[in-house]
């Protein structure tokens, strides 16, 4: 049953200077779900790039089923049968499932006999236990069913190999254990599966076996029975990781922020919000969970100001703000750290010295009568910087060229400067690696510890669960009554993600008492 | 190892010196390039273009003489590298510049009589409101109902213009004189004084204190700062709160300013009356210089006088038959060539081996 099936041999991939891939070694063995771990920047996308023929390795060999190959192109590597789901899915939306399987499989008969193909995939996707309905058109999908189409696709073709990269990353925890059930009827009847990941608990659960590439290189390959979570991070990281956590859950003072009956329309107009109701208060972490998209940009943008809301009322410390401005809330003590780090909470091409002081150039501290006090505000950078540890090659250089994690730094560092009673956090640790996200996890028990009131949005489960006081969920725009960390469950809330025992409150209902 | 090949790669700080240097091989380039057209005119360039630049800089009254014919082409340049620095394009300088002389002359004719000493700022005063109102016209519509700029500037201008001529043709044309679309002329005492014994005016220096006040303002004070933090990211000055239709109504005002002044500037220094089509295009050819120097108000003077110069020189090389609007295909030849040009800025030339991947062009 496991067989060799393919062998990836001291691949090496240089980028100007830099060696994504150093002499990686990598045995697939058919039959068997194989993770893919490592850091943003450790070469798994690269290496999976060189398997599916997109890069062409410097050095290295690779073999299929025993026999040398030279993939030269990603249709050698479909002919080979390596076949793979990109994060963001290559469908379109407005054919049907079935179209996009056959575009995909290169077999484009000039009379579609619609039938005979829906059919033939259906056929297909059962043998896997893949629920799918053929004549759908992709837009009417859900993304858990998008993905399912991407990999009857593969299968529609005969792929012998799958890479899924991050597969999870866009689903509910109900979703990505039935993807994985899905996945372990394929590896059973023989395939070999890989995933990329960058979250331990998922690879332990999931893979039989575990590459771990670090900086390039493979610095493991093991048993998935044989390991665990803290020896994952070190191989990851290269040291000893301690986790930060929440010491002291449920200890809250004051009321900081009232949200009574919150409705808004998303960008296209249609309501994204329907009636929130939530409570934060000084010294507390709200954690909301959700799948993104379910109305977390419009909870935090009509929370501070960016978004007008279509009905309800927004509180901080008991004053109504539903109708102040940015910055009014701004000078008033609420910061936010948007989802989209450099498109609204950073200037790309400014220099960190200009992105410091982007919401207090108008303060005494960066600015008299007008005038900005130049001196200053290289110093406060230097401080910040020095304070934060963000690497940087001059604060005179444009902040896009810093990596992640030093963006996320500098823009958390900008928002709790000034000591601010309410802050709203998107996705703290979204993209950006192990030191990173510790770093900021860091920065937001601190505030917490300040007595600020945290408002943490967060799609990875593990970051609500080590962080929140309290965690409420959102699911179309409905927001769930907060759980007590204590009492929740990943089930409990996972089924909450799914929308499952979120009674939507009938219009005609009386407001419940919060 | 295996053959090499060339790819652009993306570079990481592009050195000053060597932006002057590529701007300048690109001028040549340029200039060749419109040799070409003068060569199948029968011409010899070489000789044109010595006779043009001896014309413009090789004498102290040549080079004085290209200096005041740049003085409305910086104010006008400034003017346009305001709005363009916040990505507002005000393509109508021209019709605020003519507003503006037709205002400040209008009212020195016309207007309640102003006592010799003050005839010169009030002018330049009302010269400057004029044009801020005229920019205002497309601003308002802008910052509240997101017209484009674009198309309300460039309409303006023709309003501005036809408004000059019906005036000049019509009720304002000076009674007895040759019959000409002239205006009466404006008091002597309201003559811009001129310096450095020489004819270049008092224009000059206006345009140098408001260059150097410029660049200032947009390095020392809060204003500049949000204009240039609306330029990069509108959504990141949304969420700081920057408030932008103030903004934008605020650089609109400048800008027309800076562009109606010059209306003053040049009644008050050269022509000393209002006549047909008195901008003479400096509004539009505000817009290449404005690109030209990346909006760096100091860049736009130098590349005004050279301008100023290039437009000197086509008059006199017409003596030889040379038609004057050479000037005006020079200038486009530049600006083509050196907006082109500027990917070397940008980029550079690499050799790379067969297998290494480089981030060519995203």
């Amino acid at each position: 049953m496991s067989e060799l099936l393919l062998e990836m041999e001291n691949i090496t991939k240089t980028f100007i200077g830099v060696k994504a891939n150093d002499n990686v070694n990598l045995k697939l063995y058919s039959g068997e779900i194989h993770a893919l771990l490592g850091e943003n920047g450790a070469g798994k996308s690269t290496l999976m790039s060189v398997l599916t023929g997109v890069y062409k390795p410097d050095y290295g060999n690779i073999y299929f089923r025993g026999k040398k190959v030279d993939i030269t192109n990603p249709k050698h590597a479909v002919k080979l049968g390596i076949g793979m789901v990109y994060q963001h899915f290559r469908l379109i939306p407005t054919l049907t499932v079935t179209e996009n399987v056959l575009l995909n499989s290169g077999e484009c008969p000039r009379i579609l006999n619609v039938k005979e193909m829906n059919d033939k995939i259906t056929a297909c996707s059962e043998q896997f236990n893949l629920k799918i309905i053929p004549e759908a058109k992709i837009w009417q999908l859900s993304v858990g069913e998008q993905q399912r189409v991407e990999i009857v696709k593969l299968l529609y073709r005969g792929a012998e190999i799958l890479i899924l990269d991050e597969p999870s990353a866009v689903l509910t925890p109900q979703e990505s254990d039935e993807m994985f059930k899905t996945l372990r009827i394929m590896a059973d009847s023989g395939k070999a599966v890989v995933f990329i990941s960058h979250k331990m608990n998922e690879v332990v659960a999931n893979a039989d076996r575990i590459t771990v590439l670090r900086a390039g290189k493979s610095v493991a390959s093991m048993k998935a029975s044989e390991t665990n979570r803290d020896d994952l991070t070190k191989l990851m990281v290269g040291h000893e990781v301690e986790w930060v956590r929440n010491a002291d859950v449920g200890d809250m003072g004051n009321c900081i922020l009232r949200c009574e009956d919150l409705e808004a329309d998303n960008d296209r107009g249609l309501p994204a919000l329907r009636k929130a109701c939530l409570e934060v208060h000084a010294g507390e972490i709200m954690g909301i969970a959700g799948v993104a998209g379910n109305g977390q940009k419009m909870l935090a943008e009509v929370i501070t100001g960016l978004r007008p809301l279509r009905g309800g009322k927004v509180f901080f410390k008991d004053e109504d703000i539903s109708k102040t401005t940015v910055k009014h809330r701004n000078r008033m003590g609420i910061s936010f750290v948007p989802e989209d780090r450099l498109g609204m909470g950073l200037i790309p091409s400014m220099n960190l010295m200009d992105n410091l002081i982007l919401k207090k150039y108008f303060h005494p501290e960066y600015s008299n009568k007008g005038l900005l006090k130049k001196r200053d505000i290289q110093k406060a950078t230097d401080e910040t910087v020095e304070k934060y540890d963000i690497k940087n090659a001059g604060i005179q250089r444009e902040v896009g060229k810093l990596s992640g994690g030093n963006q996320q730094k500098l823009l958390m560092a900008r928002e709790i400067s000034g000591e601010p009673d309410l802050i709203v956090v998107m996705y703290p640790s979204r993209g950006l690696d192990i030191a990173a996200t510790m770093a900021v996890h860091e920065i937001i028990l601190e505030q917490k510890k300040r007595g600020a009131a945290v408002l943490m949005i967060s799609e990875e489960l593990e970051e609500i669960f080590e962080l929140s006081d309290r965690i409420a969920v959102l699911y179309d725009g409905y927001l769930s009554k907060p759980i007590d960390v204590g009492d929740a469950t990943k089930e409990s809330v996972g089924r909450l993600m799914a929308g499952i025992g979120l009674e939507p409150e009938k219009d005609t209902d009386t407001k419940e008492a919060v | 190892m295996g053959k090499k090949h060339l790819v652009m790669v993306r570079r990481d700080k592009t050195p000053v010196r060597l932006i002057v240097i590529n701007t300048a091989i690109f001028v040549v380039l340029a200039l060749a390039f419109c040799g070409i057209f003068m060569l199948a005119q029968g011409f010899n360039p070489v000789s044109i273009y010595a006779q043009m630049f001896a014309a413009a800089f090789g004498s102290f009254s040549g080079f004085t003489e290209s200096i005041v014919t740049a003085i409305p082409l910086m104010l006008c340049g400034l003017g346009v590298s305001v709005a363009f620095k916040m990505n507002l394009n005000n393509i109508g300088a021209e019709g605020q510049y003519a507003m503006g002389a037709l205002t400040a002359t209008g009212f020195m004719l016309f207007g309640p009589s102003v006592p010799g000493p003050l005839q010169i700022p009030v002018m330049i005063i009302i010269a400057t409101l004029t044009g801020a109102v005229w920019s205002l016209l497309a601003a308002i519509p802008r910052a509240f109902w997101n017209v484009s700029e674009t198309i309300v500037t460039l309409m303006l201008n023709y309003v501005a213009l036809l408004l000059l001529d019906y005036l000049c043709y019509g009720p304002w044309k000076a009674a007895g004189g040759l019959n000409l679309p002239y205006s009466a002329k404006i008091p002597k005492t309201a003559y811009l004084p001129t310096i450095f014994g020489s004819e270049i005016n008092v224009g000059f220096i206006i345009a140098i204190v408001v260059a150097i006040f410029m660049y200032w303002f947009f390095k020392y004070t809060t204003t500049g700062y949000q204009i240039s933090v609306i330029k990069h990211s509108i959504t990141a000055a949304k969420y700081a709160g920057i408030n932008v239709k103030k903004n934008i109504i605020i650089v609109m005002l400048i800008s027309g300013a800076l562009a109606g002044m010059t209306g003053a500037v040049q009644v008050c220094g050269v022509l000393h009356r209002l006549q047909p089509k008195l901008p003479n295009n400096a509004g539009f050819t505000a817009i290449v210089i404005a690109y030209l120097s990346k909006f760096n108000p100091i860049v736009v003077i130098l590349v005004s006088i050279f301008f100023g110069g290039l437009s000197l020189g086509s008059y006199t090389v017409q003596t030889l038959g040379v038609p004057s609007q050479v000037a005006i295909m020079i200038q486009g030849s530049i600006l083509i060539f050196v907006l082109a040009g500027e990917i070397f800025n940008r980029f550079k030339f690499k050799r790379v081996g067969e297998h290494e991947t480089v981030n060519t062009i995203e």
